[in-house]
């Protein structure tokens, strides 16, 4: 159980290595279109995500409702197509995937496990259905008997046993906690590179959510899985991650490694976001900031920080220049005009 | 079981606003009735926030319906009383507890989305609530109107916006605004923040406990997330499998949690200061409320679980200034020698 928390230091990026990362996204940008007519207007989901994904990592997407976050994984997943920008996996850009093979190659490499456990299974039928579906689909090597006793392996893998009859339940003999490790032995059935999880656990109960991302943490030591594990609760995101993304408005505003950002956090968002998060044993501490809690404008948005409206720390140039991600701590970026290098950002300036 | 005595009960001194007296709530079920709610005692004093925490399937909702007498078939109270304000509620007529509505309690539900109209306007909304409860000019209602959504924060040229041009932390705010319509005594809420995300959940926190504040009514506030409420409210009971196994003062509760599923639950919260810790959560599941285990619910999931506990059904016990359904803190069983266990 204790894996995922021993695995940080060894995946610490080392010298830069000639072969590509697992994944990586290069000004990944997906826009939608809101209205019709004169009133067609942009919503801008997604602004130039530069993300990558190494072996054997878990990688935390952090945001609000709204942030993007959810669009990057529907992105990787190949549901919506990218407005611009690349995804890259292994090296080779996904828009140069060719043919049914290719991207079932891709699609079996690089599942997807979904919010709800209660409406992701397939009521009408026992859980082992879905499961063998998608090894005979992906995995068409298999005879009958080893598909078998691969769905077996892969719900013993994610805890749960005696295999052979959970397999034969319905989804609805099922607890939340329990059908969701089913949806990672989904996943797991198909021997994946990377698994994207978007709020696995955000339904469940607080008592049973912790045991999901345990298994989380010992898939990707026994089975080398790597994980992007989108969520807006940042508590949970440093549980499992080593490196932490935190979006705001379709923009990656503040990247690093996980204990680097909570240690330091950079950007004014990420700031705000690590006060508001409940903790019985901190003292409260309400600021006014925190009360400012309106949506930034992603309709349309004009160059500037999408964040200023409500930053503290706003200057004028928040308001005319988009800013960049700059590296401010060994890698660790923001992207803040204000903050400074290895230094919370100060109203002084 | 049933009516516990008063002590560790900083409202027993004063009359209270609201005292729930071993309400049992039963489904009816095709498996026979289900007890979702078994002999639960709850007394809020005037201006007192009370937290009500618990799992899904706990029957905290439940409860909160009860309590508002909002219940519906297959639902019905089987036994307990509520008195709110000298009158039990369960005896009322519909016709008598609408006089009551709105006026005097109000509730706000989960859902902000769900539960208000989205083809009205919001000023439409809250007239329709004023008109249904009172006779009021049309001035009148304006000018409550918009002195409620002011006092939520919400810029009264949103009285002509739909729920939809509103963002959430908006609408569960707007929600909370039509509760306080006529300023009543006792806000219930099932889990008002819980579509929103950190930000906009500990504003909302914020804002609610300085209205309840300002204008003194008393707060029954329903969650499934304890650390949510830690800083906001004065008592806290925790419940599982339809019964209350910790009642006491909040602080009390988080430092020194008795029971040992408060224990698991707190222990369940990862936290963003200090080492990260491997934790464990609570394994299984909470029991089947159709055939409850014979002793303690919490039995087949309790790490210090006994023999004796698999029998005998434990009642609450005061310990150490909170109550604790849990057979360890019975007074025939309690150990003096054994430590305090420190959990954090």
């Amino acid at each position: 159980m204790t894996e995922g928390l021993t695995h940080q230091e060894a995946s610490r990026p080392a010298a830069p290595l000639p072969i590509p990362p697992l994944l990586e996204t290069v000004e990944l940008t997906r826009h939608f279109k809101v209205g019709a007519g004169l009133s067609r207007r942009m919503l801008h989901a997604v602004d130039g995500v530069n993300l990558v994904i190494n072996r054997q990592e878990i990688v935390a997407l952090v945001g609000e409702s709204g942030s993007g976050k959810s669009t990057v994984a529907r992105l990787l997943a190949q549901v919506h197509r990218p407005t611009s920008g690349e995804i890259r996996y292994q090296g080779r850009s996904l828009a140069a995937l060719r043919g049914r093979r290719a991207q079932l190659a891709y699609r079996s490499d690089v599942p997807m496990v979904f919010q709800d456990p209660f409406s992701s299974l397939n009521p009408a039928y026992p859980v082992a259905h879905g499961i063998l579906r998608g090894l005979k689909l992906h995995r068409p090597e298999l005879g009958r008997a080893e598909r078998q006793a691969e769905a077996e392996r892969v719900v013993e893998a994610v805890g749960l046993s005696p295999a052979t009859e959970i397999l034969a339940r319905y989804p609805h003999e099922l607890s939340g906690g329990q059908r969701q490790r089913i949806g990672f032995a989904q996943a797991l059935a198909y021997r994946p590179k990377l698994i994207l999880a978007d709020e696995p656990v955000s339904m469940l109960d607080v008592s049973i959510r912790i045991g999901l991302l345990n298994v989380m943490a010992e898939l990707r030591e026994r089975e080398g899985v790597s994980f992007l594990y989108i969520t807006h609760d940042i508590a949970s995101a440093r549980y499992v991650s080593d490196r932490l993304l935190v979006m705001y408005g379709g923009h990656v505003v503040e990247s690093g490694p996980t204990e680097d950002v909570l240690a330091g956090p950079k950007h004014p968002y990420t700031q705000l976001l690590l006060s508001a998060v409940p903790d019985p044993r901190a003292p409260l501490e309400v600021d006014a900031a925190a009360a400012k809690s309106e949506p930034p404008v992603v309709i349309d948005p004009g160059p500037g920080c999408r964040f200023r409206e409500r930053c503290p720390f706003a200057v004028e140039r928040c308001f005319a220049e988009t800013p960049l991600l700059r590296e401010l701590g060994p890698a660790h970026t923001a992207a803040c005009h204000v903050a400074v290098a290895d230094e919370v950002p100060t109203a002084a300036v | 079981m049933s009516s516990a005595p008063n002590h560790s009960d900083p409202s027993s001194d004063h009359e209270p606003l609201l005292d729930v007296r071993g309400l049992r709530v039963s489904y009816q079920s095709s498996r026979g009735p289900v007890e979702a709610v078994g002999g639960v005692d709850l007394r809020v004093g005037r201006g007192e926030f009370v937290g009500v925490v618990g799992e899904s399937g706990c029957g905290k909702s439940t409860l909160l319906f009860a309590v508002a007498q909002l219940l519906s078939p297959p639902a019905a109270i089987t036994d307990g009383s509520v008195e709110f304000k000298g009158q039990n509620l369960v005896r009322l007529t519909e016709k008598q507890l609408n006089a009551l509505r709105w006026r005097d309690y109000s509730v706000v539900m989960q859902s902000a989305m769900n539960a208000l109209n989205p083809v009205t306007t919001i000023a439409a909304q809250f007239k329709d609530a004023i008109l249904a409860h009172d006779r009021r000019s049309a001035e009148q209602i304006r000018a409550r109107s918009v002195e409620v959504l002011q006092l939520v924060g919400i810029d009264p040229v949103h009285l002509g916006s739909y729920p939809h041009q509103l963002s959430g932390g908006m609408r569960q705010r707007a929600m909370i605004a039509m509760a306080l319509l006529f300023t009543p005594d006792l806000v219930i809420m099932d889990e008002p923040t819980s579509a929103l995300d950190v930000v906009a959940q500990r504003s909302l926190m914020v804002q609610i406990k300085e209205l309840q504040q300002l204008l003194g009514f008393a707060v029954v506030f329903v969650t499934h997330d304890m650390s949510l409420v830690s800083h906001f409210s004065d008592r806290l009971l925790v419940m599982y499998a339809g019964q209350v196994v910790e009642a006491g003062p909040t602080r009390q509760v988080f430092d020194a949690p008795a029971h040992p599923y408060s224990r698991g639950l707190l222990d369940a919260f990862p936290s963003i200061h200090g080492p990260r810790v491997p934790l464990t959560g609570i394994p299984g599941s909470p029991p089947d409320l159709a055939e409850p285990p014979p002793g303690c619910r919490f039995a087949p999931r309790c790490p210090v679980v006994e023999e004796a506990c698999h029998r005998v059904a434990p009642a609450l016990y005061p310990v150490g200034g909170v109550l604790s359904r849990c057979l360890l803190d019975a007074p025939d069983r309690r150990t003096p020698a054994t430590p305090v266990e420190a959990t954090s």
